[in-house]
C-alpha cells in the first residue's frame, strides 16, 4: 500500500516533469539537434576514425542529456517555490529523488537514442549485444542523473548549477575515454579518469558495440556504486533543506 | 478533541530565535488565526506544523501525529496554502489539480469527481483548461486553495491567504474560508491584517518577534485589554490646553486637530467636550463613537502602532 503510494507519487511528478518541461518544443528539436551537430562535427573533422569514435559520441549525448534540462529543473523549482510543492505532499524524499533521477535519464534517454541512431546509420557502429548495450547505457543515465542531482540539490540557483555541472562535464570529455583511450593517459590522469562515471559508460559501450575488451560486469557495478553514492549525498542535501 | 497541540516549539536560524517557546491548541471544526506583524514568525510556524522545517526544540502533534516522527502520516491529512502561490505555471489549472490529486494518493475514481466539485465550488470551473500563470492574483489564490482541498484535509493551514489581494478578490476568499469552517475543516490562518483575524477566527494569537503575547476569542481579547468606548472628534483648530486639562486621567490621542478619547462613559464625555469647546471659541468639526476593534485590543496588549502591522513585506 505505502510502497504503491510511493510509486505513483514518482510516476506522477515523472510525468508532470515530462509535459512541463522536457518535452517542450525547444528542448525536443534540442535532443535531435545535438547529437546531430556532435556527430557532424567529427565526422568533417575526421572521417576515418568515426567508427571508433562512436562509443565516445553517445556516452556523451548521454553525459549532457541528463546533466543540462535536469540541473534547470530543480534549480527552477526550487526558486519559484514549486519544489515545495512536493515536499509539502506525503511523499519520502526518496520518492521525490528518483522522480527527478528518472526525468534526467528519460530525457538523457532520449538524446542517446538519437544518437545511437546516428551512429548505427551513418556513422556504421554495430552493436554486437544489444543487451549488454541498453543495460550499460539505463544504467549510466542512472548514475550521471544522480550525479546531475546532487549538483541540482546542492546549489541555490540555475547559474551556480550550470557552472558546477561544467567543472565535471568538461573534464570527462577529455578524461574518460570519449577522444583519447584512457590507457594512453599519463598515470595521474588515468586515476583520476577512474574515479569519473562516464569512464565505465564508455568502457561499456565499447564493449557492447566492439569486442569485449574489459570485464563489463565490474563496470556495471561500478556504475551501480556510482549511482547509489550520488543518491546517498543528494538525499543528504535535501534533508538539509529541512533543516 | 485536539486538532494541533504545540508544546513549546521553537525554531532558531542561527543567532535569530524566529519561533521562541510557542504553546497552543487548536481544536477540531475551530478557525484559529495566528496575527502577528511581517517577520513574527507566523510562515516559520507554518513550517513547522506542516514537516517543511525541523522544529530546533519543542513538539507538536498535527491530526494526532507527531509532526517530526510521524511527517508523512501528519502531510496526509492537512492541506496547505503557501504564503506564495506555487502551483506550476505550465499546467493548466485541471492538470495541476490532477498531479496535486495523484500526489496525495486520490484513488482515481474519486480523483475526477472531487476536482469538478472543488473548481465548480470555487468559481473556477471556466479556466480549467487555463494555464496557471494566466489567472489573476486573485485566481490564483483560489486555485492554490482549491489544490489544498484535493485530498479532503482535516486541516487546512492557509499562511496569509488574502496578502496582495485586492479588496474585492480578498473578500471572496475570506467568504471561501468561512464555507470550509461550515464544512467542518480546521483550520490555522495566518495574517497580518487584524480585521481579517476579528471577521474570520474563532480564536486569534497574537505573535509578536516569535513569542505569543496573547491567545484567546476576539471579543475576550477586547475584553483583557480593557479597551473602553472610543470618542473620535475633529475641532476647527488645534485642541486649547484647557481643553487638555480637563479630559486630564482619561486616555487621549492628539493628531494635529484631532481628538481620540477612550472612555467607559461617554455621555458625560460629550457633554463636556461641548462645554469646554463652546467656551473657547472653536467648532466641533465631526464626532464619532465606536466600540472597540481588535485593533484597538491589539495595540494594547502588543504596544505596537497599526503602521506596523500595514507594513507588506520588502516595503
Ligand atoms: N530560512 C531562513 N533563514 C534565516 N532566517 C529566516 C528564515 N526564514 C525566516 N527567517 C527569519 O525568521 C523570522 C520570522 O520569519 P517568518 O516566519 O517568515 O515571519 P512571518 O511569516 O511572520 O512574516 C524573520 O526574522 C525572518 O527573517
Ligand atoms: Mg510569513
Amino acid at each position: 500500500m505505502r510502497l504503491r503510494d510511493e510509486l505513483e507519487g514518482i510516476y506522477a511528478i515523472l510525468l508532470k516533469d515530462l509535459k512541463a518541461y522536457y518535452l517542450k518544443p525547444p528542448n525536443i528539436s534540442w535532443g535531435i539537434l545535438f547529437p546531430i551537430v556532435l556527430a557532424l562535427a567529427f565526422t568533417l573533422r575526421n572521417p576515418r576514425g568515426l567508427r571508433d569514435l562512436a562509443p565516445g559520441l553517445v556516452a556523451m549525448a548521454a553525459l549532457f542529456g541528463t546533466t543540462s534540462m535536469e540541473a534547470i529543473v530543480v534549480t527552477f523549482e526550487k526558486r519559484v517555490g514549486a519544489l515545495e510543492r512536493l515536499y509539502m505532499a506525503p511523499l519520502t524524499y526518496t520518492s521525490i529523488l528518483l522522480a527527478k533521477v528518472l526525468g534526467g535519464a528519460v530525457f538523457g534517454g532520449f538524446i542517446s537514442a538519437v544518437m545511437t541512431l546516428l551512429c548505427v546509420t551513418l556513422l556504421g557502429m554495430h552493436i554486437s549485444h544489444p543487451l549488454l548495450y541498453v543495460g550499460g547505457l539505463a544504467l549510466s543515465l542512472i548514475a550521471l542523473s544522480s550525479l546531475g542531482a546532487l549538483i541540482a540539490f546542492s546549489v541555490r540557483e540555475v547559474f551556480e548549477a550550470q557552472t558546477l555541472s561544467n567543472y565535471f562535464r568538461f573534464p570527462m570529455i577529455f578524461l574518460c575515454g570519449v577522444f583519447i583511450p584512457v590507457g594512453s593517459l599519463p598515470l595521474p590522469l588515468r586515476v583520476v579518469a577512474y574515479m569519473l562515471p562516464l569512464t565505465y559508460t564508455v568502457e561499456l559501450l565499447r564493449a557492447s558495440t566492439l569486442s569485449p575488451s574489459t570485464c563489463p560486469l565490474l563496470d556495471l557495478a561500478i556504475l551501480t556504486l556510482f549511482s547509489a553514492v550520488f543518491l546517498l549525498l543528494t538525499h543528504r542535501a535535501m534533508g538539509r533543506a529541512y533543516g | 478533541m485536539d486538532s494541533i497541540i504545540v508544546e513549546g516549539l521553537t525554531k532558531y536560524y542561527g543567532d535569530l530565535c524566529a519561533v521562541d517557546h510557542v504553546s497552543f491548541t487548536v481544536e477540531a471544526g475551530e478557525v484559529f488565526g495566528y496575527l502577528g506583524p511581517n517577520g513574527a514568525g507566523k510562515t516559520t510556524t507554518i513550517r513547522m506544523l506542516t514537516g517543511l522545517t525541523r522544529p530546533s526544540e519543542g513538539r507538536a502533534w498535527v491530526a494526532g501525529y507527531d509532526i517530526v516522527k510521524e511527517t508523512l502520516e501528519v502531510k496526509r491529512r492537512i492541506g496547505v496554502v503557501p504564503e506564495v502561490s506555487n502551483l506550476y505555471d505550465e499546467l493548466t489549472v485541471w492538470e495541476n489539480l490532477e498531479f496535486i490529486s495523484r500526489l496525495y494518493h486520490v484513488p482515481r475514481a474519486e480523483r475526477h469527481r472531487r476536482i469538478g466539485e472543488l473548481l465548480k465550488l470555487f468559481d473556477l470551473w471556466d479556466r480549467r483548461d487555463t494555464r496557471f500563470r494566466r489567472l489573476s492574483r486573485g485566481l490564483k489564490r483560489r486555485a492554490v486553495l482549491a489544490a489544498a482541498l484535493v485530498n479532503d484535509p482535516e486541516i487546512l493551514f492557509l499562511d496569509e491567504p488574502t496578502t496582495g489581494l485586492d479588496v474585492v478578490s480578498a473578500r471572496s476568499l475570506r467568504g471561501l474560508v468561512n464555507r470550509l469552517r461550515g464544512m467542518g475543516k480546521t483550520i490555522f490562518l495566518t495574517t497580518h491584517y487584524i480585521e481579517e483575524a476579528d471577521q474570520l477566527c474563532d480564536r486569534v494569537a497574537i505573535i509578536v518577534c516569535g513569542r505569543i503575547r496573547a491567545i484567546d476569542t476576539p471579543e475576550n481579547l477586547k475584553l483583557k485589554a480593557g479597551v473602553k468606548s472610543i470618542l473620535e472628534v475633529e475641532l476647527s483648530d488645534r485642541p486649547p490646553a484647557s481643553l487638555l486639562e480637563r479630559l486630564r486621567g482619561l486616555e487621549v490621542e492628539v493628531e494635529g486637530r484631532q481628538l481620540r478619547v477612550h472612555t467607559d462613559n461617554p455621555q458625560m464625555l460629550l457633554r463636556l467636550l461641548v462645554e469646554e469647546v463652546g467656551r473657547s471659541g472653536l467648532t466641533l468639526l465631526s464626532l464619532r463613537s465606536r466600540s472597540p476593534t481588535l485593533e484597538d485590543a491589539f495595540i494594547k496588549l502588543t504596544g505596537l502602532s497599526p503602521e506596523v502591522m500595514r507594513r507588506e513585506k520588502g516595503v
